[in-house]
């Protein structure tokens, strides 16, 4: 019953500027171009020195033939067969060494761009993580550039040398015999124009393959991701049938893609074949009027050759180029996005040990779309060491706040003050240095316990580590790991939704910042781990400003201020009892848990 | 490999046997070719033959051109049809095969690799039969038949076309012997790349918060540094192949030339008879290198082959890991319950154990849901709450004891008539891509709109359902919508199915209280009769239920109502004391 994605981000519709992609990717790789260059102009000399061999070769053919009826000039053939070693040497050798420029060059552009992703992963507003799947960022950093690299690698070496051949065939041939170069010409032109219609006929069945694949894709992952769901709701039946019709389109195109691309081989050879027999009997013809020597026409067998490989290899790396220059858009458009705005002149600075962690909203105007506003003219103050719960129903915008607080975002009006200093006076770095932050959805990455917890704070020691664990008790549990604290955790080793909490509170522990924001930080933790955690946690919020996210009323009834949030605006401020006492919609969602139960 | 090959039907079979027929031809037309060029050689070089000849000759040969690339594309399209139709099936099989695990199967593979299972690895062995069936009959053939056309000409150009094979063949091996290890580790590498950016983009706030911006940093150099110096020695040893290859064609050819030159001048030239055998060498020489040229090819395609089959050997292994597995879980008979009994459930001494793990989950539960009560679970993590439940529509089978619907064990049950019997709403909401209707009719695909909006006006799901209307778009996962949509929808989804049974694990944390309290109470209202299993973590979530079970460590260490409980149960007061004052546990 349900439907497909009908959209693959893998699949380019719209036409590619081919021009602004090569440029930019070209600007970027230009401390490695004289070594690509360099290796392309050795591409050239190379393939200039395989076009003489032919050519070589007629002479030797020649001399042999001259001798048939008599001696054999075996000097002469010795001497042209060793010109021809050096020739075949040098050539080879010299393609050897383009490849290896090449590779480093394609390597080193690839190592580059995956740096600059990476870097500019941390560079852009949070804002942008909205409109975009991490997958898609992912795809740019290992598919796109890998997509780049390979084609640069085989295409741009390749090309050189065809485009080379290609010409130098051309002169040469002419230059040999003209009436045998153009008779090779029409039948090759002949081929190629079956082979491109044959391409360009192919090309709808492999976008057709590509965007069955994505669905069967999309499909395959939603029904194993939501296994107990489809078999719960016995689904298996519907879900089958879906996979069925995909893999049916699949098949239909698969094999139309696979047959047309395997035709271009043999259709390659017969090109060659036509090309041969005509410059055979067009040769055999022009020998017995005397027009040509035998020479030329086994010069020519190896000159068609080489006029007719180009030309696939030319088709080849022109739609390869293509799609270089698709990923290539993709990852420049990534790396052109606006960055968070530099701070390199702010001078001011909050040392966090001497924050004493006054917090001020004062006249505070945002909204996510400017022209969407969903806090208007907010005001609030909280003192040293208090506690701020922030409440409201699912959906109204619990963590715009944080985002404030943290400058995730930027305000659109008002200021939020920290000791009186205007956060945005200060560099994001600092502001974050002031806050230790635990959020909802526990974030934890492959590496050891221990380094997880740590972080990226200098001079922890273990003792540190084993006290942030035992606060929040989870130092039995760790000790009872085979390694302990070094335990490695990955796939393998799963720790609980609330053990993985228990190891951020770990770790915001060790960050040890003036400010806390717990972002629903224990709903995921069951109620018995968080009343071990809330004992560690009013430790940690004492002498602490700290921001609490809860659906709990342990944490929203001794606050000293409640924030009550609906539709992503603040509509309450105040202490719980005052709160009830206006009987608003803070009493009314607080008074909800108890209607109905009092019976 | 091979075992997978036994899935070929007779059909499949009979088209290799036909392409095979094919390709026979196929390389008959492609030898015969030479013979062709070496006539018209040596009519050119004959001073008194006919150009009529010529023309015929030339005639012939294009004929075999012709006749060759008609069936290489006979062949290529049954290796297509073949390759496509074989994986096709493959992925079909795989696919069910899929679907009738149970949990167990399913975290022991994990998603993400049995995703990968289906797709990836089916395409890369379509690849191979595709290019395989061509390949694999061609190449032997052509080098053999090849070869003993080449064998009477002359031993000394045999013996250069064997050396020459030798060398390709030695530079290869080299290639291959240094390269290959590389070329394996791209794989790991590159998933360690992208594990790196991964953290990094779902840890982004984390990574700010922290500064640690960094840190990650240094770590995707790291990963980003081994790939290039990987990917570069590879490569590096890559790049002597093609211009090594290429040396060692002309070199032959060349070498070629070199021995008929000696061949010519060791016969002397005397007398028509002698001139006459110095022609024939001479075409001969010609014909000769278009042979030697095809029996290198030959061998060197069935290198390439050597270079694929590794990868492919290894997605052939992780297919039939999945198709060769047996699910845990065998289906029942029974259609219906015990007559006159309806919406119970009953565990008889439960205990339960994960496959190859060292204790027990559950252990030793017993207790019984009549029609229209609610038996609510409380416990602190990995207490097996949620283990419980799952073990009602048979994700798992229990270990030891009894679980009974409606009088009937489950496992005597067929797996969709139990199923029929319930609405299970996991932790976790899983919604699919289409429509809020198709999602929450899902599994019940005749249900009419109406019984649609009532389900989703039960679920308090009418605000924003209204909002973006019931045919309104769900993107995969859900994406679209927030958390707590997400569990209303879940919800009305279980509710739209008219069970016997509803199961939520923990399915109401995600909603604020109020939301959690009027769902509820319409719940019962509306669905009254409907026996709730109820997996929470909020005292108001469960009071007024009608039997609660306190589980410690898979121990039930309470049982029996709110009330009771408070009074004799330690840990259900913990629970509740960390939730709710004294005076609202009093006033309560």
């Amino acid at each position: 019953m349900h439907n497909m994605r009908h959209s693959h981000p893998g699949i380019h519709t719209q036409p590619v500027d081919m021009k602004s992609a090569w440029g930019k990717l070209l600007r970027f790789a230009k401390p490695w171009l004289p070594m690509g260059l360099t290796g392309l102009a050795l591409a050239m000399v190379a393939s200039i020195f395989a076009l003489m061999g032919p050519d070589k070769l007629r002479d030797m053919s020649n001399t042999i033939q001259a001798g048939l009826l008599g001696a054999l000039d075996m000097d002469a053939i010795l001497r042209t067969g060793i010109f021809l070693v050096a020739l075949y040497a040098l050539s080879s050798l010299g393609h050897y060494i383009q490849n290896l420029l090449t590779t480093t060059f394609t390597q080193r552009v690839s190592q580059a761009l995956r740096g600059s992703i990476s870097r500019k992963i941390n560079k852009v507003p949070l804002g942008y993580y909205n409109g975009v799947s991490f997958g898609d960022v992912l795809s740019r950093v290992t598919n796109d550039v890998d997509t780049i690299g390979q084609t640069l690698n085989q295409s741009l070496g390749g090309l050189v040398t065809a485009i080379t051949m290609f010409l130098g065939s051309l002169i040469m041939m002419f230059v040999t015999n003209a009436a045998m170069a153009a008779t090779a010409i029409v039948s090759t032109i002949l081929g190629f124009g079956l082979m491109i219609l044959m391409i360009s006929r192919s090309q709808k069945f492999f976008v057709g393959q590509q965007r069955a694949l994505g669905q069967l894709n999309g499909h395959v992952e939603e029904v194993y991701a939501g296994h107990n769901v489809v078999k719960a709701y016995n689904g298996e039946r519907e879900a089958k049938d879906t996979f069925r019709k995909i893999n049916k389109e699949l098949y239909r195109c698969a094999w139309k893609s696979q047959f047309l691309s395997g035709l271009m081989q043999p259709l390659m050879g017969f090109v060659g074949n036509l090309g041969y027999v005509c410059v055979c009997v067009a040769g055999a013809v022009l020998v017995k009027n005397g027009k040509a020597d035998f020479g030329t026409i086994v010069a020519f067998m190896v000159y068609v050759r080489q006029f007719t490989n180009p030309l696939s290899q030319m088709a080849q790396a022109a739609t390869s180029l293509q799609s270089a220059a698709a990923a290539s858009t993709r990852v420049f458009e990534f790396l052109e996005q606006p960055e968070l705005s530099d701070e390199s002149e702010k001078t001011q600075r909050l040392e966090p040990e001497q924050v004493r962690g006054d917090v001020e909203f004062s006249h505070v105007h945002f909204g996510y779309e400017p022209d969407r506003m969903i806090i208007h003219d907010f005001s609030a103050k909280a003192r040293a060491g208090q506690k701020i719960a922030i409440v409201g129903p699912t959906g109204a915008g619990k963590t715009t706040l944080v985002n404030l607080l943290m400058r995730f975002y930027e305000l659109n009006g008002g200021e939020i003050r920290v000791d009186g200093r205007n956060i945005a006076d200060l560099t994001r770095e600092n502001v974050h240095d002031l806050f230790c932050m635990v959020l909802q959805d526990t974030w934890l990455f492959e590496g050891t316990i221990r380094e997880n917890i740590v972080y990226d704070k200098k001079g922890v020691t273990d003792e540190q580590v084993q006290a942030a664990c035992k606060a929040v008790g989870l130092d039995h549990f760790i000790r009872t790991l085979p390694q302990g604290y070094d335990t490695q955790l990955n796939d393998r080793v799963n720790l609980s939704a609330g053990q993985k909490q228990l190891v951020t509170i770990a770790r915001a522990m060790i960050e040890n910042a003036p400010l806390l924001i717990l972002d629903e930080a224990t709903s995921s933790v069951d109620t018995r781990t968080e009343a071990l955690v809330q004992a560690a946690m009013d430790k940690l919020t004492e002498n602490r400003t700290s921001f609490v996210i809860a659906h709990r009323l342990s944490t929203i009834r001794n606050a000293d201020l409640i924030l009550v949030l609906k539709d992503g605006d603040i509509v309450e401020s105040g202490s719980h009892q005052e709160l009830l006492d206006t009987g608003g919609f803070y009493a009314s969602l607080y008074n909800s848990q108890f209607e109905g139960t009092v019976a | 490999m091979l075992k997978l090959f036994k899935r070929f039907r007779l059909r499949e079979w009979l088209t290799v046997l036909c392409s095979l027929v094919l390709i026979v031809g196929q390389v008959w037309l492609d030898l015969t070719m030479p013979d062709y060029m070496s006539e018209i050689t040596r009519l050119v070089q004959t001073p008194d033959s006919v150009m009529g000849d010529i023309w015929l000759a030339g005639g012939k040969m294009l004929l075999c051109a012709l006749g060759s690339l008609v069936l290489s594309v006979m062949t290529g399209f049954l290796a297509a049809r073949l390759a496509a139709s074989f994986s096709m099936r493959l992925r079909q099989d795989i696919f069910d095969k899929v679907e009738s695990f149970s949990m167990e199967e399913i975290n022991r593979f994990s998603t993400a690799s049995l995703i990968t299972r289906t797709t990836n690895d089916v395409t890369q062995i379509q690849m191979l039969v595709a290019i395989g069936l061509q390949v694999i009959i061609k190449a032997p053939i052509m080098a053999v038949w090849a070869i003993t056309k080449i064998r009477a000409k002359s031993w000394q150009w045999t013996a250069a076309t064997f050396a020459a094979v030798a060398l390709a063949l030695l530079l290869i091996a080299v290639a291959v012997a240094f390269a290959m290890p590389k070329f394996k580790k791209i794989q790991s590498l590159t998933d360690n790349l992208n594990r790196v950016t991964r953290e990094n983009l779902t840890g982004l706030r984390v990574i700010r918060a922290y500064n640690a911006e960094g840190y990650q940093e240094e770590k995707f150099q790291v990963a980003n540094d081994e790939l290039t110096g990987n990917n570069l020695s590879a490569n590096r040893i890559m790049a002597m192949m093609m211009p090594g290859m290429n040396l060692i064609m002309n070199g032959l050819t060349l070498a070629i030339y070199w021995i008929g030159a000696f061949l010519i001048d060791g016969i002397a030239p005397t007398g028509q008879a002698a001139i006459l055998e110095r022609v024939d060498v001479f075409s001969n020489m010609v014909v000769f290198i278009s042979y030697a040229m095809q029996v290198v090819m030959a061998f060197m395609m069935l290198v390439m082959i050597y270079i694929l089959w590794p990868r492919v050997a290894v997605s052939c292994r992780r297919v039939l890991e999945v198709l060769e597995t047996k699910p845990a879980i065998r289906d029942g008979s029974a259609q219906a319950g015990a007559p006159g009994v309806r919406g119970e459930v009953e565990f008889r001494d439960v205990s339960f154990r994960y496959p190859d793990a060292g204790g027990n989950v559950l252990e030793h539960v017993s207790f019984r849901a009549k029609q229209g009560q609610t038996v609510a679970f409380i416990g602190a993590t990995g207490s097996g709450k949620s283990t419980l439940v799952n073990l009602v529509p048979r994700f798992y089978d229990a270990t030891e004891g009894q679980i009974l619907v409606d009088g009937v064990d489950v496992r005597e049950y067929s797996q969709e008539a139990l199923r029929e019997k319930l609405g299970y709403v996991p932790q976790r909401a899983v919604l699919f891509s289409g429509t809020v209707a198709s999602n929450v009719a899902y599994g019940r695909e005749k249900a009419t709109e109406a019984q649609v909006k009532r389900a989703v006006e039960i679920a308090q799901a009418s605000d924003f359902v209204d909002a973006m209307g019931v045919g309104g778009p769900i993107a995969q996962g859900g994406a679209n919508i927030s958390g707590g949509q997400k569990q209303r929808l879940a919800i009305a989804r279980a509710v739209c199915r008219e069970p016997e049974i509803y199961i939520f694990d923990d399915s109401f944390s995600a909603l604020d209280y109020r939301t959690d309290r009027v769902l509820r109470q319409t719940l019962k209202q509306e669905t009254a009769g409907v026996t709730s299993l109820i997996v929470a973590q909020r005292i108001g979530t469960i009071r007024d239920a009608d039997l609660i079970l306190v589980l410690d460590d898979g121990k039930v260490v309470g049982q029996g109502t709110h009330r009771e409980l408070l009074k004799s149960c330690e840990v259900y007061r913990q629970i509740a004391l960390s939730q709710l004052s004294k005076e609202e546990l009093e006033h309560a």
